[in-house]
């Protein structure tokens, strides 16, 4: 049997059901922010093992660097400083794809099978059926998907999908020296997260908190952080993110009432055609001009 | 082919290639356009050399559509104006399309429906033309939340578009001896007589 995926739950642009007898256990990244030293070895490990290298910036006078995801760096630490009871906290956040289970991404893909969900929860980009209009970073809550300048494709974290698919952890979870990135069932992270909460609680942090956030339907890369009630100190993680209602009504409601309306109106005037039959130009009038042009003649 | 010399002169030259001209683009549009918006339609993209070429001409396509589409609406606007007889042309529009036009208002050049479709139309190419320029990646780079509501207007104003257009087509092939006002550009007298009195005197003075 040739190599292929039989454990796809939902594809772009797609209508009917995609293979997937093949019924995996539910993955998750678990990223505990209060553990993370902001070392950047997940986003060395994320470069190596997909072999791409992002140009080579500028300081800008943080730690950011590079300073946004791109098409070569699909993880970027993201470095934010911020006072709490006259300390300083550096909050810093490794941002990256979320994979939602509801992935606004795919649901605005216009390209039969560009974008992938597969039953383990991961959300994957396969750039060859990929033809370049954006609309994954128009439905993305969280800004993720970026197109490349030179391809035109888009791309993102795959969660290293062809790592998971053989039984490995992604690289930058193999990578992390603290521990602060873990992977496993998604049943299991959200036991370990709470171990964490509980911990950080104890020390203190009386908001710590899971993130995984239910207005996209829960996400398979999930946070551990100290202020669970205020994300957005995270450098701007959105509290309450979800499909944009504009996204929903585009690539919901409008795509079959729409294509009814217009398969009505095509249909309709077909029927009108055959129903009431065309408006010709009367004998009548025909016959009146030919009488006006022998009065004329004469 | 020969012709009734006493035929009436409706569109000149330059106006039925300037409508062409956006008769094609929109042709072309809505079947690329159609391709991003609903999965059935998807393999219209083989048309245009495949998905990733429909991608990179439509928006191309669509700057030829609104330039040309600009040209017809400053020589046709002044036409359209929507006066009282078209109200009472358009009160009775249920009988026309039943197909009793005996009794409809005389019309000048366009009845109440054309004009309606005119600025219908219009309405929708501004729109079209706006929300295309919102969402097009490849040169601009907007707020998100203008880009999706672009995502949203461009889709709806193109369906409502592409309605719109198929009445007027269909209009066309309905009544007949009208297509020919834009293949050659003339109509016959009993036509003009029939659909636009108004216009009929002015050209013929009775």
């Amino acid at each position: 049997m040739a190599l292929q995926s039989l454990d796809i739950l939902r594809r772009s642009a797609t209508t009917t059901p995609p293979p997937g007898v093949r019924k995996g256990v539910e993955v998750a990244k678990l990223i505990d922010v209060s553990a993370c030293i902001g070392c950047k070895a997940c986003q060395v490990a994320c470069s190596e093992w997909n072999d791409i290298r992002a140009e080579v910036g500028s300081c800008v006078g943080v730690y950011d660097n590079p300073t946004d995801l791109s098409a070569q760096a699909w993880t970027v630490m993201r470095f934010a400083e911020h006072e709490e009871k006259d300390r300083l906290e550096w909050l810093i956040r490794k941002d990256g794809c979320m994979h939602c289970a509801d992935p606004g991404c795919l649901k605005s893909c216009p390209s039969p099978g560009a974008i992938i969900q597969y039953a383990n929860g991961i959300v994957d980009f396969h750039q060859e059926n990929c033809i370049g209009c954006g609309y994954c970073v128009t439905g993305c809550p969280f800004n993720v998907p970026r197109i490349s300048k030179e391809d035109s494709k888009a791309y993102k974290c795959s969660l290293c999908s062809d790592r998971v698919a053989v039984g490995q952890e992604p690289a930058c979870v193999k990578t992390c020296p603290t521990g602060a990135i873990q992977f496993g069932s998604k049943e299991d992270m959200k036991d370990y997260a709470a171990e964490r909460v509980a911990d950080l609680k104890r020390r203190g942090y009386d908001q710590a908190g899971l993130y995984d956030p239910q207005g996209v339907g829960g996400t398979h890369v999930m946070y551990v952080l100290h202020h669970a009630d205020r994300p957005e100190l995270y450098s701007g993680l959105p509290a309450n993110p979800s499909i944009s209602p504009l996204v929903s009504l585009w690539k919901g409601f409008a795509k079959p009432l729409a294509t009814l309306a217009l398969a009505g109106v095509a249909l309709g005037s077909l029927f009108h055609y055959v129903t009431k039959g065309p408006n010709e130009v009367s004998k009548e009038i025909e016959d009146e001009i030919e009488a006006e042009d022998k009065e004329e003649t004469k | 082919m020969i012709r009734d010399p006493k035929d009436l002169k409706r569109y000149n030259a330059s106006e039925r290639a300037n409508h062409w001209v956006v008769g094609i683009s929109f042709i072309l549009l809505a079947l690329s356009g159609l391709a991003f918006f609903h999965p059935a339609f998807f393999p219209l993209t083989q048309l245009f050399g495949g998905p990733v070429w429909a991608r990179i001409l439509h928006p191309y396509i669509g700057v030829l559509m609104a330039l040309a589409f600009l040209v017809i609406f400053l020589r046709f606007s002044h036409l359209n104006r929507i006066t009282a007889a078209d109200k009472a042309w358009l009160a009775k529009a249920k009988n026309m399309v039943d197909g009793n036009d005996h009794d409809m208002p005389e019309q000048g050049k366009y009845n109440g429906g054309q004009k309606v479709m005119f600025w219908a139309l219009a309405m929708c190419m501004l729109l079209m033309a706006l929300s295309g320029v919102a969402i097009w990646r490849a040169w601009f780079g907007f707020d998100i939340t203008l880009v999706r509501l672009g995502a949203v207007v461009h889709a709806a104003a193109g369906a409502v578009m592409i309605a719109l257009i198929m009445v007027h087509v269909y209009a066309a092939i309905w009544v007949k001896g009208t297509i020919r006002a834009m293949w050659y550009g003339t109509v016959t007298r009993a036509w003009a007589r029939q659909h636009h009195r108004g216009w009929y005197r002015q050209m013929t003075g009775k």
